[in-house]
């Protein structure tokens, strides 16, 4: 090899090194060259990369924030969220529509008089002179819980579906993805608007407190979901036992002899694991949006129960005098989708095998 | 630099280095790799899977990951620095100068169009033929690289052809603008044993008529002692040794190269037990103080932790960097490398 | 049907005609039959290894899955000690005959430690009475594959190629077996860490006495650890023989041209090396030749290697050759 490199050579006399250098190196100076990095299990790895995620880590903190507040508000707040704002025990009939920490003039002549302060009306009140805040508050509260319980009604029929159909095949799979596809093509708008409305008729002749207490509309949210929405989460989660299935330690496994219910238990499920818990985190914000959908077209939760849906269509009437009464809800529905698709984001980036390495 | 006085040789590297932020911290994928190509010329670089041998070819054609950048050094084409050109001049660059062909032929082609679309419009971004005329030239480059009825393969999709077909596409998309290098990035690794003796067999006939200089990259050394001129070593980012393929495979003057030959089965050590390099590849992300292969050679001397070994001249052709040379004396001088 | 099906053959493996067909959808209501493998037959001592070569698509890795049952085979028999392995008595017999995968990134699970993935087939065949009998026997397995015991409660996505690769050897060897299907174990390993787990092989058949099929398509490698070698076209075999017999005399052009296309790491010899080039590709097994299955690339085919296809016969000192010509 031509060397064209003609920078000053340097002195062979710097090659005059110590002798006792070259001597043997032990093995045991070696081993310290070699060494292997901490030993880190998958889960802590992924939220290691996960709490390295800034969009992840405000989602969680932006969530725990509005968790938080929801639990605690109605308990600091004195007012009730289908109330009418009373002073000294009477309605108060001027506290209507006013703007957030405003107080009305029965509420400040009281004030005057007594020297006790108020709590102040952190949004403000509605047209029904109700305290905002706490119906934002309930509102999420009730978005929040119908997300989560559609979510888990979700999960649990995908799951079983999509691994029932993914670990059989053959035509058992066949004909429950022909199912699944079936489902696919309904237009899931009209089925729910249909079926509530149908629900609506026969849930309200029951006399079901459970059913009574939540309101039919919600109850048929829940139906739509158990009933529609599933279909994805099946399909993803067969996918990925089909994909787990085809890994040589399947193989490995069953050349071990090891029975068909080890092999699920102990290596299918632990490996889809992390997909699953990925897709229902992704799944929260699309059930509230549809939850809020409903509500903001009256399908939704029965007044004067409040959702962030149906408050937003409440403020829709005075949206030109009092605009801050459909920011309030519709921020919070942003905030919470928002903070669930990141966190979703973030926790694929952390823990979806695939995306390793 | 007064190197540019005589001819500048075809391409030049001098002291590469190229790094990788990954949320683990900076992986140093070469650390100060030099080596010079001559037109004609094919240079091998040999090395196993993190000794930053493809990451070396990447760094030439500026084609790494979003994540990897030159830190340092430079790589003259024809004495001219490359690593400062724009992305204008470095597309004309790999264009018309250097073209590369990867180890997976299937992802490098495009699936949704036909092979003739693909290799025409490599013709026709750099040259100014028509597109009948770009026809024909692609038909004529099928000819060229042993695709028999080229005119009916122009019409086919990726798909339908054979891994050995593929990379024989490949290599005429590759030759379309009559590059100067052609870097082949495990040209056949993918391939079978008989295919892979087409193939590399093919690329020597092109050489030869288009006396072109071709690097490649593999971790192979039949394939490399098949092909190669010229040969550089590398072990964890840095070159071991480099020197004509005469001078690593008979007088091998670093441990790892050493150790490398001793544990490939050849037909002299058949009825032997090989002699495997003991030890476990090395981590780029915690790279020893000293000599990258310290914790794996068997001859590791004290200073061989602590400082890493300079570039010795063994012969007009041969450079190494191992201690083993200082302390026998094996060297004739010290080139001028800081 | 062999004469020597009783007990004292004396050899470990035998394979009699082994087919494997599996069923290609290639139209809206048509399905080829696709035959990877297509009557295979051989048989292995105990102790000895046999080296299976051929190139991708050949059928090879399809034998050796079989042979243990991991597929149904269509056809042909298999015998273990003389007796004959059937569905039924397979579970038996997963003690005696294990594998050890190609991969070792997706053949071991990434959600288990060390010391769960090579327990795992002592649990599955209750091969300990104690917990502490089972760490025993694991550290045991661990510290004869070269692993250090404080390795035991890693993932394995902490470890090397080489490393992993003893995992799966270690698992392999956990029930004690006395024959291992090796599935090109060292092709996806780097130059240097190959020849660690060759060594190993060889090793480990001297201490315990185990019997290898070993799969694989580096031809030097398979040379260096075999006993015998077998080659796989399509298929079928075409060439089987000693090792140093049929590398010094291979007969089938397939075997000759497989041979001189082997990249030889000697310069000197690849220089004066005089190639035979196989022409084209390797048919697709769904669209298979007539008679001989390498006939479409043979320099020496004739119109007879067409019409049947040839037989696998002794050529002398049990140089078995399928082949007219040669």
């Amino acid at each position: 090899m031509t060397e064209t490199n003609t920078m000053p050579k340097k002195k062979a006399l710097s090659l005059q090194v110590d002798l006792s250098k070259f001597e043997k190196a032990t093995d045991e100076e070696k081993r310290q060259q070699d060494v292997m990095s901490k030993s880190t299990t998958f889960f802590r790895d992924g939220m290691r990369k996960l709490m390295k995620n800034p969009l992840a880590v405000a989602s969680i903190i932006v969530l725990v924030l509005i968790i938080g507040t929801i639990t605690v508000a109605p308990a600091v707040v004195p007012y009730g969220y289908q109330d009418i704002i009373k002073v000294d025990g009477k309605r108060d009939k001027t506290a209507k529509n006013l703007e957030p920490f405003k107080y009305s003039k029965k509420e400040m002549k009281y004030m005057e008089k007594t020297g006790e302060k108020l709590f102040p009306h952190i949004m403000g009140t509605d047209s029904m002179c109700r305290d905002y805040f706490i119906r934002v508050v309930y509102g999420t509260r009730i978005s929040l819980t119908v997300g989560l319980f559609a979510s888990i009604l979700v999960l649990i029929i995908g799951v079983l579906y999509g691994s029932i159909s993914g670990y059989a095949g053959g035509i058992v799979d066949l004909i429950m993805m022909r199912i699944v596809d079936i489902i696919y093509s309904l237009p899931d708008m009209l089925i729910i608007i249909l079926l509530s409305v149908v629900l609506n008729e026969r849930l309200s002749a029951t006399q079901n407190p459970v059913i009574k207490s939540l309101g039919t509309n919600m109850v048929s949210i829940f139906i739509v979901f158990g009933l529609l929405y599933w279909v994805g989460m099946a399909r993803l989660v067969r996918g990925e036992i089909l994909k787990i299935k085809s890994n040589e330690y399947i193989l490995a496994a069953r050349a071990i002899g090891a029975p068909s219910g080890k092999i699920i238990r102990s290596h299918i499920i632990p490996n889809c694991l992390s997909v699953i818990i990925i897709t229902t985190a992704l799944q929260i914000p699309s059930a509230i949006f549809t939850e809020s959908f409903l509500s903001f077209v009256g399908m939704g939760v029965k007044a004067p129960m409040p959702s962030l849906g149906s408050l937003a269509n409440a403020a829709r009437e005075g949206l030109q005098s009092y605009p801050m009464q459909l920011v309030f809800p519709a921020v919070t529905i942003i905030l919470i989708v928002l903070a669930f698709n990141l966190l979703g984001d973030g926790l694929r980036d952390a823990f979806d095998p695939k995306l390793r390495r | 630099m007064s190197g540019k006085e005589k001819k500048a040789p075809l391409l030049e590297v001098r002291n590469l280095h190229t790094s990788f932020k990954t949320d683990k911290g900076e992986v140093r994928a070469v650390n100060g790799v030099s080596f010079v190509l001559e037109e004609g010329k094919t240079l091998g670089i040999v090395g196993e899977s993190g000794s930053g041998k493809s990451v070396t070819a990447y760094s030439i054609m500026q084609i790494l990951e979003q994540n990897g950048r030159i830190v340092d050094g430079e790589i003259l084409f024809q004495g001219e620095d490359i690593t400062h050109y724009s992305a204008k001049q470095m597309n004309v660059f790999r264009g018309q100068k250097c073209a590369m062909i990867f180890q997976d032929p299937m992802t490098s082609l495009n699936p949704v169009y036909t092979v003739g679309n693909q290799i025409v419009e490599a013709i026709r971004i750099h040259s100014d033929k028509s597109a009948a005329e770009a026809n024909e030239a692609a038909i004529e480059m099928l000819k060229l690289v042993g695709i028999n009825d080229a005119e009916r393969r122009i019409k086919q999709y990726p798909h339908e052809l054979s891994g050995g077909m593929r990379q024989r596409v490949m290599i005429a998309m590759a030759l379309a603008s009559e590059p100067w290098i052609l870097i082949a990035d495990e040209p056949t690794t993918a391939l079978d044993v008989t295919i892979q003796a087409q193939i590399l067999e093919l690329m020597q006939d092109l050489q030869k008529k288009l006396n072109m200089a071709i690097i490649i990259v593999t971790h192979d050394l039949g394939v490399i002692a098949q092909m190669a001129d010229e040969i550089v070593v590398m072990y964890g980012g840095r070159i071991c040794e480099r020197g004509t393929a005469d001078d690593i495979f008979y007088r091998p003057c670093h441990e790892y190269t050493k150790g490398l030959l001793r544990s490939i089965p050849r037909a002299d050590n058949m009825k032997e037990k090989l002699v495997p390099i003991g030890g476990n590849p090395i981590n780029l992300l915690n790279l020893p103080h000293g000599c990258a292969f310290c914790s794996r050679c068997d001859e590791a001397m004290k200073i061989c932790l602590e400082e890493v070994p300079e570039e010795l001249r063994i012969s007009d052709t041969h450079l190494a960097s191992c201690w083993m040379n200082v302390k026998n004396g094996t060297y004739t001088e010290v080139p001028g490398d800081e | 049907m062999s004469n020597e099906t009783n007990g004292k053959s004396g050899y470990l493996v035998e394979v009699e005609d082994l087919k494997q067909h599996f069923p290609i959808r290639t139209g809206f209501t048509k399905t080829t039959l696709l035959k990877a493998v297509d009557g295979v037959s051989f048989k292995i001592r105990p102790g000895e290894t046999l080296g299976l070569v051929g190139e991708s698509g050949c059928g090879k890795t399809t034998v050796g899955r079989t042979l243990l049952r991991l597929y149904e085979p269509t056809d042909g028999r298999i015998f273990f000690e003389g007796n004959e392995v059937t569905k039924s008595n397979m579970r038996e017999y997963r003690k005696e005959m294990q594998m050890v995968f190609q991969d070792p990134y997706s053949s071991l699970d990434p959600r288990m430690t060390v010391e769960d993935i090579i327990g795992e087939p002592l649990d599955v065949h209750k091969l300990y009475s104690t917990k502490s009998e089972r760490r025993d026997k694991i550290l045991g397995l661990m510290s004869l594959v070269g692993l250090n015991a404080e390795h035991a409660t890693r993932y394995v996505h902490e470890f090397s190629g080489g490393q992993r690769q003893r995992i799966g050897i270690a698992r392999a060897l956990a029930v004690d077996p006395k024959f291992i299907v090796c599935d090109e174990p060292v092709s996806a390993l780097d130059v240097s860490i190959q020849a660690q787990v060759v060594n190993m092989f060889e090793d480990l058949q001297k201490q315990l006495g185990v019997a290898y099929l070993f799969i694989a398509h580096d031809l030097l490698i398979v040379h260096h650890i075999s006993d015998k070698i077998a080659v796989m076209y399509l298929g079928r075999m075409v060439e089987m023989a000693d090792a140093d017999e049929l590398m010094d005399n291979p007969m089938h052009p397939y075997t000759q041209s497989l041979l001189s296309a082997v990249p030889i790491p000697d310069p000197e010899t690849a220089r004066k090396q005089k190639r035979i080039i196989l022409e084209g590709d390797v048919p697709s097994p769904l669209n298979m030749p007539s008679g001989c299955a390498f006939r479409t690339r043979c320099r020496y085919a004739t119109e007879r290697c067409s019409a049947e296809c040839p037989p696998f016969t002794d050529r002398g000192n049990g140089h078995m050759v399928a082949c007219w010509e040669k």
